[in-house]
């Protein structure tokens, strides 16, 4: 038997290849997402039952007074919102990342992680599918909260959109950083104590700073500091056609740093990911 | 035509580029791994050729799966070099990944996703494009006998056809190294034969050179290459005839038992 052969060269890849990987990767997580209808569903359950229940309660409850960027007296149900719209997304960042320790266990992911594209690439791919399948939801919410009176300006679906990218990324960029920590399925359960739960109640989702500081200035603070506030910021901002640019750079340099330590955790030479001796990432 | 000049004729394949080099499809170089403490893999080395059966044989534990992860640089090499056809799977991981085809040996489809789509997802992250992949995927499935289910939802495939299934996938990229990791684990004989012919037809047919991971000793021919991994060391490399003649056997069953020291799989005493 011959011991030769001849190599074929073809160093890099064309702009089309990397097109066609994140068409690709975007195809995959929409159909698993349309296989899913009860994801998509309970997705939206889990905002409607604040807006129509909790704001309802806490509206005689919680004034609000004129902040910006709203230029008058506004319902709570209408401040609410935002904070709605970024809890979808940042429930949708973790799903992804349990989908991923799910595909990690179950031996899905080892297809993603051998295709020859670069392996930042390919997890910068997946996070812009799941931030693509969180601005479904979210603008489902905004249609359904419309008939609630939950009305923005017309402009403001739209210029909100590049802010809910930004935040999604930032939010799907923070579950892939965590699914890498996560060793096995059942710690997953952790992550809805110690960090979603956290993150939304101690930021700006449900009450005005100002409120939260009267209360406990040391509550305060670690709002100020809590990405999610930002991120809630920065959408409400935009649903109003105005911008907040602190909450811009906040937002835009978590999602830079979240990413860079999932690229860093899934890197196989230097991975948080925990290297089980069966071959597979454990 | 010979195994070797159907490989060459695969070269001119349209994902090959231009011919360059002469290269063993897969090298490795003085590779070991280690958990913690616990050594999984010391001084591995051996190279498969083109056109080539390569089978590594070894009990459950014995390195196999650690070593398919290195090699599809699912873990990072700690020690040693990994290269296939001439490409440094840690420096390029790109163009060596782009030349090889792997089957683990976890089912890894996504079971409600249909056989096309699941083909379609693969041939997306090698960046073929929609409808060379649509071409591509009718073609293997029709090659794999699938073609009736391809809309169908893999979940409602047997065993074997997921393995077929798997292969096929594999394949679907050209590559010209196939690592396939005990493959033919939970299925039943004739779907374990009918798997081990298509991927022999393979090795004669395309020229692709193939490393078989597995502990079972019927699935070895005469013709194969052999690798014996024990504890982690590669205790023989070559064909089969001179593994067996070295170790002073009859048969590649006496032959690892002497090597290894165990009790084989089958449970004979060694003759």
């Amino acid at each position: 038997m011959s011991s030769t052969t001849v190599t074929p060269e073809r160093s890099g890849f064309s702009l089309s290849e990397y097109i066609v990987c994140l068409n690709g990767i975007v195809w995959r997580e929409a159909l698993r997402f349309l296989h899913q209808r009860e994801r998509f569903v309970s997705a939206l359950v889990r905002p409607l039952v604040w807006l129509f229940i909790f704001a309802a309660g806490f509206r005689q409850v919680l004034g609000i007074s004129i902040i910006p960027p709203y230029e008058t007296y506004i319902l709570y149900e209408v401040y609410i919102a935002p904070g709605l719209m970024a809890m979808i997304q940042l429930f949708n960042g973790m799903q992804s990342s349990l989908s991923m320790v799910y595909d990690r266990e179950m031996g899905n992911m080892r297809t993603l992680l051998v295709s020859p594209l670069p392996r930042g690439y390919l997890l910068f791919c997946k996070l812009l599918a799941g931030t693509a399948v969180s601005l479904l939801q979210v603008y489902a919410f905004l249609l359904i909260a419309w008939f609630w009176d939950i009305t923005p300006p017309t402009i403001g679906y739209l210029t909100v959109l590049p802010a809910l990218v930004l935040s999604g990324l930032m939010l799907g960029a923070l579950g892939m950083l965590i699914s890498a920590s996560i060793k096995q399925l059942e710690n997953f359960a952790g992550v809805m104590n110690f960090v979603i739960f956290p993150m939304f109640f101690a930021s700006s989702a449900l009450y005005p700073l100002w409120r939260v500081q009267e209360g406990s200035p040391m509550l305060y603070y670690v709002c100020q500091c809590n990405p999610f506030t930002h991120a809630v910021e920065l959408i409400r901002f935009a649903l109003y056609g105005k911008m907040n640019w602190v909450s811009l750079a906040v937002v835009g340099g978590c999602t830079v740093v979240f990413m860079i330590g999932a690229i860093l955790a899934y890197d196989p030479s230097r991975g948080l990911v925990r290297r089980g001796p069966g071959g597979g990432e454990a | 035509m010979t195994a070797t000049d159907a490989h060459i004729t695969s070269q001119s394949s349209p994902d090959a580029g231009p011919v360059a080099a002469v290269q063993p499809a897969l090298s490795i170089g003085n590779v070991s791994h280690s958990y913690g403490p616990r050594r999984a893999l010391i001084d591995v080395n051996f190279t498969v050729q083109p056109a080539s059966f390569t089978a590594l044989l070894g009990l459950n534990g014995a390195g196999k799966s650690t070593l398919f992860s290195l090699v599809t640089r699912l873990f990072g090499i700690q020690n040693g070099q990994i290269k296939i056809f001439g490409h440094d799977i840690s420096r390029t991981p790109g163009e060596a990944l782009r030349l090889m085809g792997v089957v683990f040996q976890p089912r890894t489809l996504d079971l409600d996703l249909s056989l096309t789509q699941n083909l379609l997802y693969h041939a997306a992250l090698h960046g073929i494009s929609r409808r060379e992949a649509r071409l591509r995927s009718a073609e293997v499935l029709t090659r794999i006998g699938l073609a009736d289910r391809a809309g169908s939802k893999v979940r409602d495939l047997s065993g074997g056809q997921m393995r077929r299934l798997e292969i096929a996938r594999a394949l679907l990229h050209r590559p010209r190294l196939l690592l396939l990791d005990e493959a033919t684990v939970g299925l039943d004989v004739k779907a374990r034969a009918d798997i081990l012919d298509h991927v022999r037809q393979l090795v004669t047919e395309q020229g692709i050179g193939v490393l078989w991971a597995t502990h079972l000793f019927d699935e070895i021919m005469p013709a194969d290459d052999l690798v014996v991994l024990h504890q982690g060391r590669m205790l023989a490399h070559g064909p089969m005839a001179r593994v067996i003649a070295d170790a002073g056997a009859q048969d590649v069953n006496t032959a690892f038992m002497r090597l290894t020291g165990t009790a084989t799989l089958t449970g004979r005493p060694p003759t």
